[in-house]
């Protein structure tokens, strides 16, 4: 174990935690039910959670610089709803794919802005938005819209065929895709250097020159983003808008990216940790189909031991 | 203290005046069997629950805390209780169901307490454990069903009547037990400290972690009793939506009152109002025929306005302009 942790950068650990959590989760599984080793399996963990990946990808940089977004799952029902709405107007699919994208965006600078002039804390300021952005799902409409365009249910129900046998949708490609890009700039740009400076201690980061308002305030633009984007890939995965679409999925980024190993306090983790936390929560939720007898509610209880674990495992490291 | 109150005080006297002019009637106060009916005791019936976490949640808050887990907690309690009292009528299963509930509450708010005090956990995260747990608990005590009850006596915590709806009653009772025990004592002003500054209180003597402990506990009841009542309101337990936001509503209630959420001072009167000013919005939304969905909408408006006025960097700028003005 020493050996191991001379040669393996103590700030990895976390992230190994977690991979070593779904490696054996996966096995289990494996081990008790038949099938459930497949490769579609493991392609079926992609396709239903790619929204929660990029979630996952947009908190992992506010969680980065010691904020916190709680907006994101309303921001996901609000942009399901517009681009439902939108469709049913009769607007062409890339002027939909475009507004909606500008909506989480401009709703991420907005809370952006007040959390950096206002000095007001993260948790506040998100939570209006998340307030915000629900009822504005509601002003467009109080039912849910189902969407009919063809465009947008060829690409839907597109299957890409890999080596295999194996199929997954186009989100599961643009999660990829944003994870990449989320990767490229935390660990390749200026920004993202920024964001852990930030996070890890602000006033270092200001005296040091870096532009911490810009990025503090970038942070949440990225986030309502990625926001908005998943809920394009949930309007894919789900066909219909509504205002109840995505009910506490802030809380499932955050546990995602928690259980990845990101320091909740700032400065200390990486977006594939998030991706492999979306993927533990994805491996339980299918166990817990594949078992039949349990019901879903014990997913909510296996995430909060989960969250639990990992929190006291942070601490310690912390402390230490 | 007045100064800082005056906006909160004044929102609610628009709100309600806005009320007025939509239902001239909103004011007028009928007693029929014995009972007192009228829109301001539905604010303060239907805000009762609010208040009650609001209240705990003030406490929390002045520690620099912060407990998301109050809705889950408010959900176990009402499927504890529903659950233990099953097809009876009897007050004694009532009651007892009531005490299991509220005293898994308290467990519930130990464990809290454990984590922020005992591990020294960051409260938001802390609390999110069992704000994601919670719910799926209240699920599995409910088997997953809306558990419906008919009892008498349980009907009573929610929906019954002393002259007022008990539930107001129940909710000032606590308000004034908690004013009395907190600023008639030191207890307040201990709580308060921990809140500037929770090391060197204790090296000055006081008990910050027990402080702690006693807050989130105390948060924990409170929630339990407000789960009784909205699950004793319906005659039901639904583990899902029982509570559902109910924490955001309660910190709302607590910020606009004018307690600040970096610890250290806190305003039950405030609270009070906060707590009023919610319901008050959610009611005057029926009132003038908006989806109530809406509301939504309305209490983000408001949660930034209020933040806006209090935040220091803000209020500087607003003066900075009223100084220029002049000039």
């Amino acid at each position: 174990m020493t050996a191991l942790s001379q040669r393996v950068p103590s700030r990895f650990l976390p992230v190994i935690a977690t991979v070593v959590l779904f490696v054996l989760a996966f096995g289990a599984g494996s081990a008790r039910y038949d099938g459930f080793a497949s490769g579609q399996v493991i392609a079926n963990l992609f396709i239903d959670n790619a929204f929660l990946i990029v979630l996952a990808a947009g908190m992992t940089f506010v969680i980065l610089s010691g904020g916190i977004d709680l907006s994101v799952g309303s921001v996901v029902a609000l942009s399901t709803m517009v681009t439902a709405a939108g469709l049913r107007a009769g607007w062409p699919v890339p002027l939909v794919v475009l507004a909606v994208l500008l909506i989480g965006s401009t709703l991420g600078l907005l809370m952006g802005i007040v959390i950096h002039k206002f000095d007001i804390q993260p948790f506040i300021v998100t939570l209006a938005g998340m307030f915000l952005a629900r009822g504005l799902c509601f002003l467009i409409s109080v039912e849910s819209v189902s969407i009919k365009n063809s465009t947008f249910r060829d690409v839907a129900t597109a299957a890409i065929e890999l080596p295999g046998g194996v199929t997954i949708t186009y989100n599961v490609v643009i999660a990829l895709v944003v994870v990449a890009v989320a990767v490229y700039v935390l660990h390749r740009t200026r920004f993202g250097r920024t964001v852990y400076a930030v996070g890890g201690n602000e006033s270092s980061a200001l005296l040091m020159g870096l532009p911490t308002a810009r990025t503090k305030v970038g942070v949440y633009v990225i986030s309502g983003f990625c926001s908005a984007l998943a809920g394009l890939l949930f309007s894919l995965y789900m066909l219909s808008g509504y205002g109840l679409h995505a009910v506490g999925m802030e809380l499932d980024a955050i546990a995602a990216v928690v259980i990845g190993g990101t320091l909740l306090a700032g400065g200390v983790g990486y977006v594939l940790g998030g991706v492999v936390g979306v993927l533990v929560l994805g491996t339980i939720q299918t166990l817990i189909s594949f078992q039949g007898t349990l019901s879903s509610w014990w997913t909510k209880i296996v995430i909060g031991v989960l969250l639990l674990v990992f929190i006291a495992v942070q601490r310690t490291m912390v402390r230490r | 203290m007045k100064n800082r109150l005056l906006w909160p005080l004044l929102a609610l006297v628009a709100l309600l005046l806005l009320n007025l002019v939509v239902t001239p009637s909103f004011f007028s106060l009928r007693v029929q069997d014995g009972h007192l009916y009228g829109g301001l005791v539905d604010v303060l019936k239907n805000g009762a629950p609010t208040l009650l976490i609001a209240l705990g949640m003030t406490l929390v808050i002045a520690t620099r805390g912060i407990d998301l887990s109050v809705g889950a907690v408010a959900a176990i309690a009402g499927a504890v209780a529903c659950v233990h009292i099953g097809t009876s009528d009897s007050a004694g299963t009532a009651i007892v169901g009531m005490v299991l509930a509220l005293a898994l509450c308290a467990l519930l708010g130990l464990w809290n307490g454990f984590l922020v005090a005992g591990l020294g956990i960051q409260p938001i995260i802390a609390t999110l454990v069992l704000m994601t747990a919670g719910r799926g608990v209240a699920m599995l005590v409910t088997e997953g069903q809306i558990v419906t009850v008919n009892n008498t006596a349980y009907k009573q915590v929610g929906a019954g009547f002393v002259v007022l709806p008990t539930a107001i009653l129940i909710a000032l009772l606590v308000l004034g037990v908690v004013a009395f025990v907190t600023r008639r004592t030191a207890l307040g002003m201990l709580i308060e400290a921990v809140g500037v500054n929770p090391e060197a209180s204790r090296l000055a003597g006081v008990r910050s972690r027990t402080i702690i402990w006693t807050v989130y506990v105390f948060a924990a009841v409170c929630a339990g009793i407000a789960g009784l009542m909205i699950s004793s309101n319906v005659s039901a337990a639904d583990a899902n939506n029982a509570g559902l936001w109910i924490e955001m509503d309660a910190i709302l209630a607590v910020v606009i009152g004018g307690t600040s959420l970096a610890g250290g001072r806190y305003s039950l009167t405030g609270t009070l109002l906060g707590a009023l000013i919610i319901q008050t919005l959610t009611t005057t939304v029926y009132t003038i025929g908006v989806a109530p969905e809406v509301t939504l909408v309305f209490k983000a408006v408001v949660v930034i306005a209020v933040c806006l006025v209090q935040a220091p960097k803000a209020r500087a700028a607003l003066s900075f302009r009223k100084v220029a003005v002049p000039s």
